[in-house]
């Protein structure tokens, strides 16, 4: 079965140069010289203000980096990337003088995330300013999307985080959450016990470049018995030319503890290809739940393949007590070449670890993601859904390693891929590494690759569907088990950004 | 309603000519039985008429309602009212069939011109026509088709004809994989569709159909053409004869 004559004529004439985001934000900024040196990190480590121990862990990361290589294992291609060619902090300028609320914010950079849709202004997202989507009011099942709609935001740009909104309401509850940097001076303990304890300092190349660059991200931590009451998340922005982003988040849920957190990321529409190489580590004690959805929608580069994001990113998160849970949840779009792999260790007995992903590749994208599941304790579940749909002449790769210990009896995993082609000049595959050393464990894989048949699109046609939307229906059918996952407030707005991500991939 | 004159049509891929100048002549609120041996064209044309890009028409004329059929593609041909009951029913994971049946009444509206269903009006349509096709209101709930019995495929293509109420149905084999019992519920689904105003075509390999939908006019397919035309005694007379005897006769 392939697709029809026309996708195929113009997915050939292709051009996804239609990102949304792509407008870049005139701000004077500051910023590190450019390259990579001893010097710019003691920049960095000053300009945060950071405690001495802070920054000889960072000079200590930068050494162990400098002995390492980078990897070259994933199925992605790119030029060699120039660490001296980088800025590794960009600031909006007299950032030293931070403002104290959002009225002493530059305008400037509120409208830019005004026009990204982020509201920033609590005030505003309490007025309910977010109007439901059209979408959500045809699904009448879908009512209370947005009626609730308090979601507390850090917005990061570049290397700053520029706001952080309803701290004050989440402190009620005991809930801390803000920006790293903030972290780092005002919860030293937290983050000295804490940090890489997850991601070792050494854990792999980027991960490592992370440790002694960072510049801002998020940290949340949610105290014994708390159920955050809000929805938290982070909308990274990359601003500046050649500038690279190094964010870093902490999570922490302590014991009986659940937290949901979103992320959201765009840049703007650039020539030359840009680093975004993030470490996110996650710590969940007894009973604790963390949810982590990411809605990834980076500058693809154009039709051509040129520019767009590098997005290299270690996100890992450690099922630290018994019966405790951590879930991810990813919608990947943008990014010219993206090689992530959120994974879950589960140590605590009873613990479970989730991974549903969609990856949408279009133009010249290339996607190798997938997902770790380490299990360590007894009675561990996990469970991996993952949805590659392929367009154009993008290559689209899941790689999964599912490793049971011998200790870890009765472990269960349950791995699902699925990989939609658009098309016949994408590619799909599906790289599945399986190792139990547990006589007991029962691991179950099922893997499909199909097309979206010309018999399909013939019976939505003669239903009276049209094409676009005859695509739209299949491709949504196709990811539903993994948008289910995601919070109610962003389900209706990952379905669009598909719909947008493959807009043009068919006639 | 439909009128065809010396159709010839061949597959796009290989250039297999498989309609070789076809008449037929179908007027509104008549059903027409097309019968024919295996590989006479009677897919290929319901394909034609649906307007399926793998075929190719060569020669000859589809004038519809007044209309070029021919010049319209597969969407607008069905916002026209020309339904194809599948032999095959597609399957289409994830999507519940109510979405489904949804989009498909309302993209027909909005091509038409007419505004969109709201929700309400919408479920009490589907929910009168499933009653009368015995159709369980959950089985529209999952996705279309998928892991629907044979009879469950073709109740839910006749409801899908119900509910878009076309001018001119076409249903390929819809006997094809059914028990009695279904078929008589099939049969009778498209019995209440029959009207004035509106052409029924019933391609079949076999009579027993017939028994439930009484043509008005039988046509016997044959090589692309069509070799005989008669009442439904013709039906009778296949089915007794075989479909040689009377081919060779009417050569």
């Amino acid at each position: 079965m392939v697709a029809v004559q026309e996708t195929i004529d113009t997915v050939k004439t292709l051009d996804i140069d239609q990102y949304k985001y792509g407008f870049s934000t005139d701000i004077e900024s500051d910023k590190a010289p450019k390259g990579l040196s001893e010097e710019v990190i003691r920049f960095i480590s000053a300009k945060k203000d950071e405690p001495q121990w802070m920054l000889d862990w960072r000079l200590e990361a930068y050494e162990r980096w400098k002995t390492m290589i980078e990897p070259d294992w994933a199925r992605v291609a790119y030029d060699k990337i120039d660490y001296n060619d980088i800025y590794y902090y960009a600031a909006p300028k007299d950032w030293s003088d931070a403002p104290k609320s959002l009225d002493e914010v530059d305008p400037e950079l509120l409208a830019t995330y005004e026009k990204l849709g982020i509201p920033l202004r609590e005030q505003e997202i309490l007025a309910g300013v977010r109007k439901p989507s059209d979408e959500a009011e045809e699904e009448g099942e879908d009512d209370n999307i947005y009626k609730s709609g308090r979601v507390a935001v850090d917005a990061v740009f570049d290397s700053v985080s520029v706001v952080t909104t309803f701290k004050e309401e989440l402190a009620k509850a005991g809930v801390i959450f803000c920006s790293i940097s903030e972290a780092i001076r005002e919860h030293p303990e937290l983050i000295q016990k804490y940090l890489a304890s997850v991601v070792p300092v050494s854990d792999n190349y980027f991960a490592t470049l992370n440790c002694a660059v960072f510049t801002d991200g998020s940290f949340v931590y949610v105290p014994e018995g708390v159920r955050c009451p809000m929805e938290l998340s982070t909308y990274f922005r990359i601003n500046e030319m050649n500038t690279g982003q190094f964010e870093r988040t902490l999570i922490i849920a302590e014991k009986g503890s659940y937290v949901s957190y979103l992320e959201g990321c765009t840049a703007p529409q650039r020539d030359e290809n840009q680093l975004h190489a993030a470490v996110v580590e996650l710590v969940a004690m007894e009973d604790a739940e963390i949810k982590y959805s990411t809605v990834q929608n980076w500058y693809p580069g154009d039709s051509q393949g040129k520019g767009g994001i590098y997005n290299f990113v270690t996100k890992r998160g450690d099922c630290r007590g018994d019966n405790s849970k951590i879930s991810w949840t990813q919608v990947e779009t943008g990014s010219a070449v993206t090689w992530k792999y959120p994974s879950c260790i589960l140590r605590g007995d009873g613990s479970r670890g989730e991974f549903y992903s969609i990856a949408v590749s279009n133009g010249m994208q290339q996607i190798d993601s997938g997902t770790k599941m380490l299990h360590l304790g007894k009675n561990t579940t996990s469970r991996i859904i993952s949805k590659g749909i392929s367009a154009g002449r993008s290559q689209n790769t899941y790689r999964g390693q599912v490793n049971v210990a011998r200790r870890a009896s009765d472990a269960r995993n349950f791995t699902q891929c699925d990989s939609l082609l658009i098309g016949d000049r994408c590619g799909a595959h599906t790289v599945p590494y399986i190792e139990a050393k547990s006589p007991s464990a029962q691991l179950e894989h099922e893997a499909t690759t199909s097309k979206i048949s010309d018999d399909q699109l013939f019976y939505c046609l003669q239903r009276g569907i049209p094409e676009e939307e005859a695509i739209a229906l299949i491709v949504n059918g196709f990811v539903k088990e993994v948008i289910q996952e995601l919070p109610m407030e962003f389900a209706v707005e990952a379905q669009k950004l598909i719909g947008i991500s493959l807009e043009g991939s068919v006639g | 309603m439909l009128e065809i004159k010396n159709l010839h049509a061949r597959i796009e891929e290989d250039g297999t000519e498989i309609l070789r100048g076809l008449n037929l002549t179908v007027k509104a609120g008549e059903v027409a039985a097309i019968m024919g041996p295996n590989g006479s064209g009677k897919s290929t044309l319901s394909y034609v008429l649906s307007g399926k890009e793998d075929y190719e028409v060569t020669e000859g004329s589809i004038t519809y309602a007044g209309e070029d059929l021919l010049e319209l593609d597969v969407s607008e041909r069905a916002a026209a009212g020309v339904f194809l009951a599948f032999q095959y029913p597609v399957e289409i994971p994830g999507v519940p069939t109510m979405t489904f049946l949804k989009e498909a009444m309302n993209s027909q509206r909005k091509e038409r011109g007419e505004g969109e269903l709201s929700t309400p009006d919408f479920i009490k349509r589907v929910r009168e026509e499933a009653k009368k096709l015995e159709i369980d209101f959950n089985m529209l709930k999952r996705p279309v088709n998928v892991g629907f019995s044979g009879g469950e495929k073709k109740r839910a293509e006749i409801l899908q004809m119900s509910l878009l109420e076309p001018k001119l149905c076409v249903l390929d084999e819809t006997d094809s994989g059914l028990d009695i019992d279904a078929l008589k519920v099939v049969a009778d689904g498209v019995n209440h569709l029959r009207s004035p105003d509106r052409a029924v075509i019933v391609i079949t390999h076999y009579q027993r159909l017939l028994d439930y939908i009484v043509p008005d006019t039988v046509h016997v397919l044959s090589k692309g053409k069509i070799v005989k035309s008669g009442d439904k005694t013709l039906a009778l007379e296949l089915e007794e004869k075989g479909y040689s005897e009377i081919i060779e006769q009417a050569a």
